[in-house]
């Protein structure tokens, strides 16, 4: 691409027709999506669920359904990272003795950039959002979150940056830089074509969605929490969720200047980060890292307070050590700031500033550590209920510890100067991404499904998924780590050694089989819709709990609880529960919501035309759907019916439905 | 070199089985043995706090499943400020240990810093091999000032003498590894870096780039020999023989973008080069960083300077971004008294208001809010008496 570069036209810009992908890999994915695209359209039209999805889901404020969309998202999402990673690892097994492989350094180079901007932005990032955004209000007892269009609109913007990444993989390419496109290579002197491009404003755009979205539920946890509620009765994963939106606020805006930078740099010409006229791209190594090591504990604190949940949960006991597990989550959250140089301790630092950054960053394993252990020994006198959220619960304890030992081997510099790029620091971070957030999610998932629809999820084909999972893990992770050892690095796309070539089948084999655990997941998720009728939960608390998203029914009626509830105790159902405390059954009050609105989708939908219009030069479109965006922005102020009443007498009906369900069940 | 005995019995078994090379825990050179025993004493104490969570994670839930009744059950336990305090020191404990190793560790293995044994205490020390690396696309150059002879893709260094890489690179980042010398360093373009290393035991060992660096990275691959005086001297005079000469307008030619490069050899380089490189100002026009510095330093060339970009402009790749215009030079640099002279005859025009091309060869002195303050006008300080002219 680089040698024949398009002269933009003014109608389409650099929009040409070499620019659509003629690579038979590419064109196969593309029918199959086409495919399976048509398909979906031509079923919901059959069965006309277009109005029910727009009216219901997509203009939808409520935040239960936000939640699952983001959950949607980000399990499409994570089968086109997947994919990637199948490719990866199919390549590297392959690119042996001479063998190039199947993948040229084009397509392969977009594919390891592709696979860690999505896994990252676009699957992690919408489980963590979409978990908080479900659980956070119920925990609270609150109706909604503080900003319900807001909600609505941060996951749509987080959707229009995962419309403009997959995009680019039918039209034009994406970026041949690794996921944080540190330049000069990404500058416009070494990356002249969209891929780049694609890759700013397919963040810029969800990260809008992802600030505003942190927030939101900042502002929710500081302001709608139910009476009684102080900030030391809060569940745990409210906890960790406010610490993880404080870290969101605080930190993607210096991701967002960044790439605002390095725009400039690219349409503009100016010199922040080129090689000439004092620009300097140590700066931007700096500034994605200030912004990327608080991005690892966004992603991993949430899930360390599903964890907290679902361990005290299912030992039927109290959380060990609740006030360390607070004091240790905040400790993180200000201590993430302190170590981003831990990811280039080889760019030439002296000693002194090496060491300092090496020993901020082992100072973290120790709320860490504080943390396994009350998890430990929140178990130990418990009585320990294996079902599917504990099982991925010990998984992690087991799988996470390593991982968290080979990243304080990695802060040790003089130990990162030998392991740092190599695929030993690949093994660490998969280690405790997978091992920390995907299993977290899992654990999630399992936990709170029966709350979200009502029924319990199937248990077999969720030991299935569980056991490929983990096996998998360690089959396609441990082989890395003996490779690090040897001194191979990442982003290899050809190999000269034959002897490493055990250890690649092995990973791939590994990878294979996470395979079956996704699809396991499916089947699972599907037999579990289908026998929806036998594993009906009437009760709204099918494990026990102990939080108040519990007191609710499930699914939650729209306004979440009829009665505003009063918290006396850390674990609020808990204690209600042993106090035999019942819901009123009379003196409903009319309850005050907020409208659903499609501003939401029409802001997102401008803003990745917008962003499409930038990547491709089309100067007119952009000048255009920019205006549009701000004109609608300013449009959807004087919409000033954003309100309605649920009636008293509409909540007794649900109430008292669910009165007689619930007595007629016992 | 020093190997302790516990090490090696303790990696042996890996090492027999795979039959691989692992680089990393077996290295031939003192600075990566040293940065190897850090990583398994790390390893060693954290794993005396690993094991046993590993083991109780196991335990625990073994013991308090749902089944057992023998088992103490006690739902409302939940704190112990003993245990509380086991739990925070315990981590607090290993870190403090592991810190203070951190600390000595990172500084004695600096890359910075020069061996303070690189043959072993007993052995004569002879000075630093220097060797300058720059980093192509995607190819490796080594210059060796001393020797006067320059190779690409291939490296050999006598065994037990220190080696004094400089390192920089033409374009983009990269990082120079040789996994079984000593760690690794990025080679960043305009910028150098330095890294000391030495292999203490004879063999071609791996070298490469393990920054990614664009579509050829993966065949940046070169062979870093290790080998005895005499035979350090053959791969010189092999270089010699080559009769190739490395100047300038070769250097270009090289630098363009090629994969998986054979190595090849020459006898001469133009002393300059390295030095050139780094300035970005290899090719002919260039003005180098340093001398800009330089005229920095006297307090810059004023709004000539400031417009002056041709000279500096060095990315000159495939892309330009899209609003951008071509890069410029001003003409003309005239000395004081020349400038002076020149006004003399013609005064000033007191209302140049006229801001539109401000890029431009020969640019009015811009007045209004660009302009210097008034007291430094050059009006007022015209020579009195303009008589040589």
């Amino acid at each position: 691409m680089a040698n024949d570069l398009p002269v933009p036209s003014f109608l389409l810009g650099r929009l040409t027709w070499e620019a659509i992908p003629k690579e038979p890999i590419v064109l196969a994915t593309f029918a199959v999506v086409a495919v399976g695209g048509l398909a979906v359209v031509a079923l919901l039209t059959r069965f006309r669920l277009w109005g029910y999805l727009w009216r219901e889901w997509f203009t939808s404020v409520d935040h239960k359904k936000i939640g699952i969309m983001y959950m949607v998202l980000g399990l499409i999402m994570l089968v086109r990272g997947f994919a990637d990673a199948i490719m990866m690892r199919l390549q590297q097994m392959m690119a042996f003795g001479g063998s190039e492989g199947y993948l040229t350094a084009h397509h392969y180079d977009q594919v390891f950039t592709a696979h860690g901007v999505i896994m990252i932005f676009f699957v992690a990032m919408p489980f963590v959002t979409g978990l908080m955004n479900y659980v956070v209000p119920l925990q609270i007892g609150a109706r909604d979150v503080s900003f319900p269009f807001l909600n609505n609109f941060s996951f749509w913007m987080t959707v229009g940056g995962a419309v403009i990444v997959m995009a680019s993989l039918f039209l034009g390419e994406f970026a041949q830089t690794g996921w944080l496109s540190f330049p000069p290579l990404s500058g416009i002197a070494y990356s002249p074509y969209v891929g780049v491009d694609y890759y700013i404003w397919g963040l810029q755009v969800a990260g809008v969605g992802t600030t505003l979205s942190g927030i939101n539920l900042m502002v929710t946890i500081i302001k709608m929490r139910a009476p009684g509620m102080t900030l030391m009765k809060m569940p745990v994963f409210v906890w960790t969720a406010l610490c993880t939106n404080i870290l969101i606020v605080a930190s993607f805006p210096v991701l967002t200047m960044t790439l605002i930078l390095l725009t400039l740099d690219r349409y503009l010409g100016t010199n922040f980060f080129t090689n000439d006229l004092g620009g300097n791209p140590m700066m931007y190594v700096n500034l994605i890292w200030i912004w990327g090591h608080p991005e690892v504990y966004i992603l991993i604190l949430p899930l360390f307070g599903v964890y907290s949940e679902v361990t005290a949960t299912f030992s039927g006991k109290r959380l060990f050590g609740y006030t360390s597990m607070v004091y240790a989550t905040v400790c993180i959250t200000v201590l993430s700031y302190l170590v981003w140089l831990h990811h280039f301790f080889t760019m030439g630092s002296g000693a002194s500033v090496n060491s300092f950054f090496g020993i901020t960053t082992m100072i973290i394993s120790i709320p860490t550590g504080a943390k396994i252990f009350n998890w430990l020994f929140t178990i130990y006198r418990g009585r320990l209920r294996f079902e599917l959220p504990i099982m991925w619960t010990i998984a992690f304890m087991l799988t996470f510890t390593v991982g968290g030992m080979t990243g304080v081997l990695l802060a040790v510099p003089p130990a990162d100067f030998v392991l740092h790029n190599s695929l030993f620091l690949i093994a660490h971070f998969h280690n405790v991404i997978i091992g920390g957030v995907l299993f977290g999610v899992f654990a999630a998932i399992s936990y709170w499904w029966p709350k979200a629809f009502g029924f319990t999820l199937n248990k077999f084909w969720g030991l299935v998924s569980f056991w490929f999972w983990v096996v998998g893990f360690w089959c396609a992770f441990m082989p890395l780590y003996v490779l690090g050892l040897m001194g191979v690095t990442r982003r290899m796309r050809v190999f000269d050694d034959p002897s490493l070539q055990i250890w690649f089948i092995i990973a791939a084999l590994g990878a294979g089989l996470i395979a079956c655990g996704i699809a396991a997941f499916f089947v699972q998720i599907a037999v579990s819709i289908r026998d929806r009728a036998k594993t009906r939960d009437l009760s709204g608390d099918p494990w026990n709990g102990r939080t108040l998203e519990w007191a609710t029914s499930s699914p939650p009626a729209d306004y979440n609880f009829a009665f505003t509830p009063v918290v006396h105790d850390l674990d609020a159902w808990w204690q209600m529960k042993a106090a035999g405390a019942t819901q009123p059954q009379t003196g409903y009050l009319p309850i005050h919501m907020p409208k659903n609105t499609s501003s939401g989708v029409v802001l997102a939908g401008l803003a990745t035309v917008f962003g499409m219009a930038m990547v491709w030069y089309i100067w007119w479109l952009a000048a255009l759907s920019f205006l549009a965006l701000v004109g609608t922005a300013i449009a959807h102020t004087f919409i000033y019916h954003r309100d309605f009443r649920i009636e008293a007498a509409k909540v007794a009906q649900v109430e008292t439905a669910r009165q007689n369900a619930l007595t007629g069940a016992a | 070199m020093r190997k302790p005995l516990a090490i090696q019995m303790l990696l042996a078994p890996i090492l027999l089985l795979s039959g691989c090379k692992f680089d990393v825990l077996a290295p031939a050179g003192d600075v990566a043995a040293q940065q190897r025993d850090l990583l398994l004493i790390s390893t060693g104490l954290m794993l005396l706090i690993i094991v046993p969570v590993m083991g109780l994670t196991l335990f625990f839930a073994w013991k308090y499943r749902e089944g057992n009744d023998k088992a103490r059950y006690a739902p409302e336990w939940g704190h112990s400020t003993k245990l509380e305090l086991v739990i925070w020191s315990a981590p607090l404990l290993i870190v403090i240990c592991l810190g203070a190793l951190t600390w000595v560790g990172t500084h004695l293995l600096d890359p910075y810093r020069p061996l303070s044994r690189p043959a072993g205490s007993t052995a004569v020390q002879e000075p630093p091999l220097r060797v300058e690396v720059v980093a192509l696309d995607w190819k490796w150059l080594f210059i060796y000032p001393d020797q006067g002879v320059a190779a690409v893709n291939d490296l050999a260094v006598p065994v037990n003498r220190q080696v004094e890489f400089t390192l920089t690179s033409a374009n983009v980042m990269n990082a120079f590894y040789i996994p079984a010398m000593a760690g690794m360093i990025y080679a960043m373009p305009a910028m150098e870096t330095k890294l000391h290393g030495v292999f203490n035991v004879k063999g071609d060992f791996q070298g490469l780039s393990s920054h990614y660096s664009g579509a050829g990275f993966s065949g940046m691959r070169f062979k870093a020999h290790a080998v005895d005086g005499p035979d350090f001297d053959a791969w010189i005079a092999r270089a010699k023989a080559s009769g190739q000469t490395l100047d300038r307008a070769r250097y270009l030619t090289l630098a363009a973008p090629s994969q998986n490069e054979k190595p090849a050899f020459f006898a001469s380089v133009e002393p300059d080069l390295y030095d050139r490189v780094v300035n970005l100002c290899v090719a002919e026009g260039k003005m180098c960083m340093s001398e800009m510095a330089a005229l920095d330093a006297k307090g810059g060339t004023g709004l000539a300077g400031a417009y002056n970009i041709a000279a500096l402009t060095y990315d000159r790749g495939p892309g330009v971004a899209a609003w951008q215009g071509a890069p410029f030079m001003v003409a003309q640099i005239c000395s004081p008294a020349e400038a002076a002279r020149k006004f003399a005859r013609a005064p000033l025009p007191s209302t140049a208001a006229d801001m539109s091309p401000l890029m431009g060869h020969g640019l009015a002195k811009p007045t209004g809010w660009l302009s210097l303050p008034p007291k430094l006008s050059i009006a007022q300080t015209r020579p009195a008496a303009p008589s040589d002219l």
